[in-house]
């Protein structure tokens, strides 16, 4: 094994193993994602939800708990030196940006697991969308991933650190939505999953991962700097 | 017909002259602003600019005068 | 030395403009579609491309701060994507004028290229707090470059997916623009064009001369050890 994976493998293990042990993110991101299904059912006075609302909340709703596991992702590294270690190790500095847009990408998809299922329970008719809506969670996570882990990062360095990540971040997410909800809205159609420009959004979707994945990967050495 | 629409400075401020004169009162307005605010840095330098000339000239001005001064003070 | 050459590229400048506003009410016909409304896309649509474009390079300046570490270069960002913040107040103004002429509201969705532009003008204005949160001066530089490049690699993006929301064929109010475009029109907006871009260069280049000045003048206190008069900006990157 290369000196780059073991420490990929090193750190992602030693990130999920952190969070599996003391919880600080998955729960409060889960519990924050149901909370927000109930306020929405107040808000827009709705018990049932299809098309374009549907996707808006579920998509909205899945935004915001990320940023709250976003914000802390690079707390650790921060507290314990971890950014540090990275400089001082012999390997490609980079390989923190795969590792952690990694660990990120598993604590989204673990969100979904429970917060999907959840929103399809309180709002949809039919359980017959979840299916090919896996394809559209996974491609906007990595995206999410990619651009969380990026913001994330630089972050952790600043004040307002909680502030920063929201204010940078969402903008820039935007045209993750907009492909997200674009395939998702078909999908939630009343009279049955749709599947209308579903492979172009699909392609967006990539393409945005694509982008922001080599961005991150290229530009985070630098942030490395001391 | 339309050479001679072309050829007039037409302003039909009845229909969408009143935007078109907005849209470019806008952009010279911002213009405008951007100036003021630079001048404005402008006069803050060469105030300080001013300021710095006046301290250097006292200071030579002090040390002509008095050469040995500043050694002596430090002793006390 | 920032300062040379201002004087030439103002001239040149307001000659441009000059020109250009002059082919613009004397020379450029009335459109079929749109009447005298359309003249606002001679200002419009320069402001626009100017600060897209100015974002860009805006991005590529930030590259070459990454790359040689010479903090000149986050200067020549900063104030590219400063100035290009200010057009873009004038796109998002001047676009919502139009809109108003047009449509009747100050503000439409249906629009993607002006609904994509503010988006990026949303992006661009986080850069100011983001910096401000950064207190490290070495890392604001070099957080601001990687802030610019990633922005900059966001803005084709983002006109792509907001372009691809439009599923019914909408009227391309700016149509006129793309085949089809008389001469005489094009001549006009080529001219506009050239004036505009001009402007964001020599202002660029005014306010890069300025932060000079500011610069010189902090040396100047450091070197006569002379109290500060005037607190200094935390955010704004120094030239000296």
């Amino acid at each position: 094994m290369t000196p780059s994976r073991a420490a990929f493998a090193a750190i992602l293990g030693k990130d999920l193993r952190s969070e599996l042990r003391t919880l600080q993110s998955l729960p409060a991101m889960a519990l924050f994602s149901v909370t927000t299904f109930v306020i929405f059912r107040f808000g827009l006075d709705r018990t049932s939800l299809s098309g374009s609302l549907a996707a808006g909340v579920l998509w909205a709703t899945l935004l915001f708990a990320a940023v709250l596991g976003i914000n802390r992702l690079f707390v650790a590294e921060r507290e314990e030196g971890g950014f540090d270690a990275i400089r001082l190790a012999p390997i490609d500095r980079s390989v923190l940006f795969t590792a952690k847009a990694t660990a990120l990408l598993v604590y989204l998809l673990a969100l979904e697991l429970v917060a999907v299922p959840i929103f399809s329970l309180f709002f949809l008719d039919s359980a017959a969308a979840l299916g090919p809506l896996v394809a559209v969670l996974l491609l906007a996570d990595l995206g999410l991933a990619a651009t969380g882990t990026l913001i994330s990062s630089m972050a952790v360095n600043s004040r307002a650190r909680d502030l920063l990540v929201p204010l940078v971040l969402l903008p820039l997410v935007v045209p993750l939505m907009i492909a997200a909800t674009g395939a998702t809205e078909p999908l939630l159609a009343l009279g049955g999953p749709g599947y209308h420009r579903f492979g172009t959004w699909l392609m967006v979707l990539g393409l945005y991962d694509l982008i922001f994945g080599l961005v991150g990967y290229a530009v985070f050495d630098f942030l490395l700097e001391d | 017909m339309h050479a001679l629409l072309a050829a007039a400075p037409a302003l039909p401020l009845g229909e969408g002259g009143k935007y078109v004169a907005g849209a470019y009162i806008v952009f010279v307005l911002l213009l405008v602003i951007y100036v003021g605010i630079m001048a404005a840095k402008l006069q803050r330098i060469e105030r300080e600019l001013r300021d710095l000339a006046g301290f250097a000239e006292a200071r030579t001005q002090g040390e002509e005068a008095a050469p040995g001064r500043e050694e002596a003070s430090s002793n006390v | 030395m920032y300062g040379k050459g201002l004087r030439t590229l103002s001239i040149a400048t307001v000659a441009l403009l000059a020109v250009g506003l002059s082919l613009v009410f004397f020379y450029a016909p009335i459109e079929t579609n749109q009447g005298f409304i359309q003249k606002i896309f001679y200002l419009h649509v320069p402001l626009a491309i100017t600060a897209l474009v100015g974002f860009v390079v805006g991005g590529v300046f930030a590259i070459a701060h990454l790359r040689s570490g010479n903090r000149k270069w986050d200067a020549y960002s900063y104030v590219s994507i400063h100035m290009s913040v200010i057009f873009g107040v004038a796109v998002l103004l001047t676009g919502s004028i139009w809109a108003k002429a047009s449509w009747g509201h100050w503000w439409v969705w249906d629009e993607p290229t002006l609904v994509s532009f503010l988006i990026v003008f949303l992006l661009y204005a986080t850069y100011y707090p983001f910096r401000y949160a950064i207190e490290d001066p070495e890392r604001q530089a070099r957080y601001a470059s990687v802030f610019a490049i990633t922005a900059g690699a966001f803005v084709p993006l983002n006109f792509l997916a907001v372009r691809m929301t439009q599923s019914l064929v909408h009227p391309r109010v700016f149509a006129t623009a793309e085949g089809g475009l008389p001469n005489s029109m094009l001549i006009t907006f080529l001219f506009c064009f050239a004036g505009i871009a001009l402007l964001w260069v020599t202002l660029v280049k005014f306010e890069l001369t300025a932060k000079s000045a500011s610069g010189q003048v902090k040396r100047l206190r450091r070197a006569l050890d002379a109290p500060a008069t005037s607190p200094s900006s935390r955010v704004a990157p120094e030239v000296s």
